[in-house]
């Protein structure tokens, strides 16, 4: 620590949108401006308005003054929401566009990843795309030599690598393109949300290479939507919105405050018009929620926070028999877990008609950490039929902010697994075996 | 479970940091830039393999592949010498006109093919320049030389056509690859002007064929220099092909035309085009990425 590896003072970029379309010009519009401003210029001048020009509002600043330090070795996240200028500044960063005003100083090698299999073309083979690749990416033709087979073994396509890339499947095209730039070794590395590319297994991997990166002391800057990946790799992370930094501070800080201050809302569905809810004549779906154990509607847990799932609906056929319940997938698409409703007052009783709610409380300690899906439905029994589902009615998102969850133990690191729980141990020792065994 | 000691043993070849780290800063750009020629030698290897793709690819998806190289300058060749040489009976500086239209068409190939690949070389490669950072220059110049492959086999039917119609070359030969260099210059220097104005102005693409079409009649291909008198001769020099055609002539047919100082004035406005190219597209380089 102690060296800047990234110094960021005052940064803006003014973007002009006025012809979405073109940002290029054509001869005419250059031609018509031409003839245009000297008339203007004049007309200025006469109504005495000075030489400032008047406020266009074709212009949007995509970043405005943004300071910042990232210190060498250090993995820093970029956080914020579509369009809060996280592109913009990787951009600029990468030298790729240039700042309106505002300076930054970088010292070492940088190396962009604002998009895997930059350059790649269908035409030309594995092989021959991993040196073009390399290339393009800032690797001499020695080091992708000498990395060839690394890279190969990595992406997983040994038998293919003779192949015309445009033979290959998606998914080992991702893997291919992934591999060459996961072995860029640059003493700077600026990274944008190219983990969310591949399958699950696949991003997995990336994602342990980019943590092997920070453990050598690379210094990273790291833009994901990702927020457990975000929280995981980085200490520090920025928050930017609007184009303005928000927040700059501890990782799990960052993300706690950028997913509590959403207005787009991932943990509540409501359906205001019963004819369009999911269901059909003998029950409906209202509303599900999520709800913290003070009843408040949140997205994100803690990963030993207790929470609640709300699930409101109608039932508009009476003397049925019916049961609500949650499948909860994470993010690879691995279902957890299922549950049913096990409310004993409702056990083996039929139902008369009215609204319901049904709560399932969710105990700390149980999910691992990162985003998970619900999918929710009704079934009725005798006979049985699956009256409505859901999938993907709400998402919530558990994350490990601090450390301290007590399933961790001793131990500091990441926990894989799809499922985290709090489980009995007991360790003893066993009298007197000290003196035997030594 | 324990990511952070798995892979530890795997890899250990990390490159050395070098020891002063370069500061680089990232600032806004006014008026006019340094050319960063140093950079772009840094850079010498992705020029080589962004050259090498377009060639591969070049070959790869076309069917008749070098035969195009050939093809293009060989039948205007032979129109030309059906219309200008037997029905119009242009004068040809003594040397039998088939082979003194096609010592021009040869660089003249050269020229206009990378007139056409390198203006849509900046729009054509938008992907790469929206997401990775390395000097522009690379883009237009491998297009440019992408053509040395063409002109390699169109060089090679020059020859058998000289060996057929039994001319010897004289010593002016050596002067060959100087004249190689000067129509590499023009070529570049005009494709750096249009790559970079066709990103901003996309009427260029409309341009191209109608300006070479103009050029190829404006340069000395199907007709001599030698019809003009001086000091006009040398003033058609301003066109810096008709240097480039006239000297090919000198040096590979042995014509007596004495084209010095056309080559001169040739040579200079090359330089003069290249040096404003490669200056005018330094300075549009940093608004490539926004506008392409």
């Amino acid at each position: 620590m102690g060296d800047v590896a990234i110094r960021v003072e005052g940064i803006c970029k003014k973007y002009r949108i006025g012809r979405a379309e073109q940002n290029y010009r054509t001869l005419r519009d250059t031609i018509r401006d031409a003839f245009a401003s000297p008339f203007r210029k004049a007309g200025r001048l006469l109504r005495r308005r000075g030489p400032s020009k008047p406020a266009r509002n074709d212009e949007i600043w995509a970043l405005k003054d943004v300071c910042f330090d990232v210190t060498a070795g250090e993995v820093m996240g970029v956080i914020g929401r579509n369009g809060a200028g996280k592109s913009t500044l990787l951009k600029i960063l990468s030298r790729i566009t240039s700042p309106t005003s505002g300076y930054a100083e970088i010292r070492g090698r940088v190396g962009s990843l604002l998009e895997v299999g930059t350059g790649f073309h269908a035409e030309l083979t594995g092989r021959e795309n991993i040196y073009l690749n390399g290339a393009i990416l800032g690797m001499a033709r020695t080091e992708i030599r000498q990395k060839f087979d690394e890279i190969v073994a990595f992406s997983e396509v040994e038998k293919f690598v003779d192949t015309p890339v445009k033979h290959y499947s998606s998914g080992m095209y991702l893997r291919l393109a992934f591999a060459v730039a996961a072995h860029l070794e640059p003493e700077i590395l600026i990274v944008d949300e190219v983990l969310a590319v591949g399958d699950a297994r696949f991003q997995k991997k990336c994602l342990n290479k980019m943590e092997d990166a920070g453990h050598r002391g690379r210094t990273v800057l790291f833009v994901s939507h990702n927020m457990p990946a975000v929280t995981r790799l980085c200490r520090r992370a920025i928050l930017l919105e609007g184009g303005n930094l928000k927040t700059e501070g501890l990782s799990h800080k960052v993300v706690g405050e950028y997913l509590n201050s959403g207005h787009q809302n991932a943990a509540v569905r409501e359906w205001i018009d019963q004819s369009k809810a999911p269901g059909n004549d003998i029950a409906r779906l209202r509303a599900i929620r999520v709800r913290t154990a003070d009843g408040k509607i949140a997205e994100t847990f803690n990963i030993s926070d207790t929470f609640a799932i709300e699930m409101e609906y109608d039932v508009l056929e009476p003397g049925c028999q019916l049961m609500a319940w949650h499948h909860f997938f994470n993010d690879e698409g691995i279902r957890l877990f299922e549950s049913h409703d096990t409310d004993k007052a409702w056990l083996g009783r039929k139902r008369p008609a009215g609204r319901y709610v049904s709560t399932v409380w969710i105990y700390g300690d149980l999910m691992a950490e990162g985003i998970v899906y619900v999918s929710t439905g009704l079934t009725r029994l005798h006979p049985t039929e699956r009256l409505l589902h859901e999938r993907d009615a709400v998402v919530f998102q558990v994350v490990d902010s601090d450390g301290n969850s007590p399933t961790r133990g001793d131990w500091p690191g990441a926990m894989e697994g799809a499922v985290r729980p709090f489980l009995r141990w007991t360790t003893r020792l066993n009298q007197d075996t000290g003196k035997t065994l030594v | 479970m324990i990511s952070l000691s798995k892979k530890a043993g795997i890899r250990t070849a990390t490159k050395a940091a070098s020891p002063a780290a370069r500061i680089i800063r990232v600032e806004p750009s006014r008026g006019w830039v340094y050319l960063k020629l140093g950079e772009l030698w840094e850079y010498r290897e992705l020029l080589y393999f962004l050259t090498w793709r377009d060639i591969k690819v070049r070959y790869k998806q076309t069917l008749l592949g070098v035969g195009w190289a050939v093809i293009q300058p060989f039948f205007t060749m032979v129109v030309f010498s059906l219309f200008f040489g037997k029905l119009a009976r242009m004068p040809s500086d003594g040397i039998p006109y088939p082979v003194f239209t096609f010592t021009a068409l040869v660089p003249w190939t050269f020229f206009s093919n990378g007139l056409n690949q390198a203006s849509n070389s900046l729009v054509g490669s938008a992907n790469l320049i929206t997401k990775v950072y390395f000097p522009r220059l690379t883009i237009p110049i491998a297009s440019v030389l992408v053509g040395a492959v063409d002109f390699v086999f169109s060089f090679l039917i020059l020859i058998c056509m000289m060996l057929y119609f039994g001319i010897v070359p004289t010593i002016n030969i050596l002067w060959l690859p100087l004249l190689l260099t000067l129509v590499v210059i023009i070529s570049l220097g005009v494709s750096l002007w249009l790559s970079a104005l066709n990103v901003q102005f996309r009427d260029v693409r409309y341009v191209i064929p109608f300006l070479t079409q103009l050029w190829l009649f404006a340069t000395p291909i199907a007709y001599p220099s030698s019809l003009l008198h001086e000091p006009w001769r040398t003033l058609y020099g301003i066109n810096p092909m008709a240097g480039v055609v006239e000297g090919f002539r000198w040096a590979l047919l042995g014509a007596k035309t004495a084209p010095g100082p056309i080559i001169i004035v040739s040579s200079s406005v090359a330089f003069l085009v290249l040096v404003s190219g490669a200056l005018y597209f330094r300075r549009m380089e940093k608004t490539f990425a926004d506008i392409v």
